[in-house]
């Protein structure tokens, strides 16, 4: 029975990892899936805002952990395809989710006055420098039409 | 018919009697005469006693030839419902000014447009770009079939199904009104309640699921197949293109997954992602189905740069210029084409900055681009070029495309773009890289490739009619869209004011009706090609002199392609083999393993139409039962070892004596 499902699946076997591999995959999953927990449930950190860095961060980690030892990922397998596979994706998906951020938030930025400012505003052109400064387009100061730009001197407002 | 009206929605969720449009005369009309042409058509199998031939040797079929020929006789069906939309637009704008209100209403163009839509892209242009990919690649790299034949078949149907369903919406209920992507929150649950958007996201995403599916399945066969000594550098470049497609495919359609996803959970659980409440955000969703959207054109595209360079390359007489340097564009395009997706929505008020990097982005892609016109040039240049039909094709494209090419980099300029968005102006455009880059590509692929699947060519005479209505009819019916569109006149409007306008459009609806001719010109060069199909037979397997291995087996190929697996030396093998004076083995053939015929896919495909179109109507239990039924049925097929045979010797034997003395009777 076994010989007959063996003819379909014999090119497999390079792929394979040991117990111990899957065991050290397994604990530092855990540990890895534990520390956030414990992170969240235990209210360990004051600022919300850092404390769900270090879940992404952790997240992270534990993907990498999974390609290694789960997935196998090594620079040989499969004659370097998978690697590449594995290159041009991350790339992908950093666009993907970068673009989609930087994009988003100009939008943000630029659309969503608070105070009932006139159309004029939305001719403003964006700042770049603005948008690494991690300040949400909080209730504006009169005048400013977004908090990206408060405080750059630049105001064309008329 | 019940007299409680739960018991009722119990049953039939919201399906009602109501849902069959008896009170459209045009629909009506339409259903009639579908009814009785489909009534006669499966008249004719039963009559014919087609029924199990069509079973055994093409539904069930894993071969990929078979199954490429499908996707293609799929492709060209869904052609004809989508260029029925299209004349129906055409003949609507001519006519609908001032007074006169036209013929259709408001509600049923709009849902004409977003069928034609998603039609010609999700069910003519995919279709007909993977049925090439399947059909020609594995014969391309010398292969037997592609690495999963079962899920071959298996994409294809789910691919069939999808068009099923948005067959189905013209006659039961409705279809969306939300333009071909279906932006919230025109397509939220308040402002189309109706199941319109629902037959939009079932079809796409059971269309999907075959679509992705295909795409590994051609990565893994590129990567994994191709015959001994075909380094990646010594791979036709269709086969480069055809791999760069499918990755593509395999990382831009899970974004279109996901986003569907989305908005069917704001649709049916109430969810607030593209909703303006609650955090949500509609330009989310314009952001997410872009970066599907824009890889997208550049999967649809690829494979017909790949077909012009096979074409160029086998009727100029020479070997494609510049190979590296095309296969280098082929890869620089399939990157860069993730870094623009933002071109189509520069006016949603994202600033300057964001703006300008994408606007830049946009005019680097016309590089590559530029590169393979000048490749194909240069291969024209001082070769012995005979203007076969496929020939044609390729230059109408080049003439036509470099225009619609030229004015992509105008809408890529995001000041202009912000006169020319949402103008006719964008229509003609993406008309003319569509047309005149792909549907000119697919055409010039099927008629290069027919002998090859058919083992005869395509009527040479209509062939030409054929391209000549088609380019002509192409100008005429878009060039008064890029007029109007500088003029300002916005696309999807059901009606006009301004009588001096009108003249555009009547000179659009005759263009409309050349594309006609050519439609039907191009049907004719298959019917008088059968008719004719002794005088235009291809005995040699080689009827254009080609240059690739697909020609170094007999036509139509023997189920197993190649007794034996060539072996390649250098790019163009088979211009090489020829060079070399390479002889056909006639003896030690041996029994070849094959993979063996399934109904599964059909079953698979079939629950997923019936699971969908449940989840449509809210009918709850049949889409519980109906999942239940894939998820089961598939865990059983899994345990169905009986998968390969062997095609014994004898049989082997016999097919390639057959070869042999056909060849010699030509003397070749």
């Amino acid at each position: 029975m076994s010989g007959e499902v063996h003819v379909l699946h014999d090119e497999h076997e390079a792929g394979h990892g040991t117990f111990k591999g899957y065991v050290t995959g397994f604990v530092l999953s855990v540990v890895l899936t534990a520390i956030p927990f414990w992170l969240v449930m235990g209210d360990v950190l004051d600022d919300p805002r850092v404390t769900a860095f270090f879940v992404m961060a952790l997240a992270v980690v534990q993907i990498v952990v999974h390609m290694i030892y789960f997935l196998h990922m090594n620079t040989q397998s499969e004659g370097g395809w998978n690697m590449l596979a594995l290159i041009f994706t991350l790339v992908l998906v950093v666009i993907t989710i970068a673009g989609s951020l930087w994009v988003m938030y100009h939008l943000n930025t630029n659309m969503m006055l608070m105070h009932g400012h006139e159309p004029g505003a939305l001719s403003a052109p964006a700042d770049p420098s603005g948008m690494g400064s991690g300040q949400n387009a909080a209730p504006a100061p009169a005048g400013g039409h977004g908090a990206g730009h408060a405080g750059h001197g630049m105001s064309d407002m008329p | 018919m019940f007299g409680n009206t739960d018991l009722q929605q119990l049953v039939f969720g919201r399906l009602t009697l109501d849902a069959i449009p008896l009170h459209d005369p045009i629909l009506l009309v339409t259903f009639v005469v579908v009814a009785l042409g489909g009534g006669a058509l499966l008249a004719a199998i039963t009559y014919f006693r087609l029924w199990g031939y069509l079973w055994t040797e093409w539904f069930t079929s894993v071969d990929h030839k078979k199954i490429g020929i499908m996707y293609i006789v799929l492709a060209l069906i869904m052609l004809m419902r989508g260029f029925a939309d299209a004349l129906m637009m055409r003949a609507q704008q001519a006519m609908a000014f001032g007074a006169n209100e036209g013929y259709l209403p408001p509600h049923h163009y709009d849902q004409i447009f977003t069928a034609h839509g998603v039609i010609m892209i999700f069910f003519v242009a995919m279709p007909f770009v993977t049925g090439l990919m399947n059909f020609v690649v594995p014969l391309q790299i010398g292969a037997r079939d592609v690495s999963f034949p079962f899920l071959n078949n298996f994409s294809f149907w789910m691919t069939a199904a999808g068009a099923v369903m948005v067959m189905m919406s013209l006659f039961v209920g409705e279809f969306a009104r939300t333009g071909w992507l279906a932006f919230p929150p025109l397509s939220g649950p308040a402002y189309s309640p109706g199941v319109g958007v629902d037959y939009y996201i079932w079809a796409l995403q059971i269309a999907g699921v075959g679509t992705l599916l295909s795409g590994i399945n051609l990565v893994v066969t590129i990567v994994k197949m191709r015959a001994p000594g075909m380094s990646m550098m010594k791979m036709p470049v269709f086969t480069w293109t055809s791999l760069c497609t499918n990755v593509l495919i395999v990382a831009a359609f899970p974004v279109l997954t996901a986003v569907l996803t989305l908005l069917m959970l704001d649709r049916y659980v109430g969810t607030n992602f593209f909703s303006n409440d609650l955090g949500g955000n509609p330009m989310m969703y314009v952001n997410l189905i872009w970066i599907w959207g824009h890889p997208e054109v550049y999967i649809l595209i690829l494979p017909a740069f790949g077909v012009f360079s096979e074409v160029v390359s086998t009727f100029s007489g020479k070997r494609l210029f510049g190979y590296a340097s095309m296969v280098y564009a082929t890869v620089v395009i399939t990157i860069l084409s993730y870094l623009v997706w933002l071109h189509h929505f520069f006016t949603m008020g994202s600033g300057a900055s964001v703006n300008s990097f994408f606007g830049i982005t946009t005019m680097i892609i016309s590089i590559p681009t530029g590169a393979k016109i000048f490749n194909w040039l240069f291969t024209m240049y001082r070769g012995r070029v005979r203007f076969e039909v496929p020939m044609l094709w390729t230059v109408g494209f080049m003439f036509t495309f470099t225009i619609g090419g030229m004015t992509g980099v105008l809408l890529a300029v995001p000041p202009a773009d912000f006169v020319l968005h949402n103008s006719l102006f964008l229509v003609a455009h993406f008309h003319n890289v569509i047309i005149g880059g792909v549907l000119f590509g697919m055409f010039a692929g099927t008629v290069y490739w027919f002998p090859k699947a058919f083992g005869f060519k395509l009527d040479p005479f209509w062939g030409k009619v054929s391209f000549w209505f088609w380019l002509t009819g192409f100008w005429f019916a878009f060039a008064p869209l890029y007029v109007l569109g500088l003029m300002g006149v916005t696309r999807r409007v059901q009606h006009f004011e301004d009588p001096s306008l009108q003249i555009w459009f009547v000179i659009a609806a005759f263009g409309a009706v050349l594309v006609l001719c050519g439609i039907l010109a191009f049907l004719a060069s298959i019917v008088v090609a059968f008719m004719k199909r002794e005088e235009l037979k291809d005995v040699t397997g080689d009827p254009w002199n080609g240059r690739t291995l697909e020609w170094a087996t007999a036509s139509p190929p023997p189920a197993y392609n190649f007794a034996f697996s060539p072996i390649v030396h250098d790019n163009d093998a088979f211009s090489d083999m020829k060079k070399r004076g390479y002889k056909r083995p006639l003896e030690g053939f041996r029994a070849i393993h094959m993979p063996k015929n399934t109904g599964a896919g059909v079953i698979l495909a079939a629950l997923s139409v019936i699971c969908g179109f449940a989840m449509i109507w809210y009918i709850w239990w049949l889409a519980a039962l109906s999942f239940v039924a894939i998820i089961g049925y598939t865990i059983a097929h899994s345990f169905n070892y009986d998968r390969d045979f062997h095609i014994p010797v004898e049989d082997v034997v016999a097919e390639e004596d057959r070869r042999t003395r056909a060849l010699m009777a030509t003397g070749a």
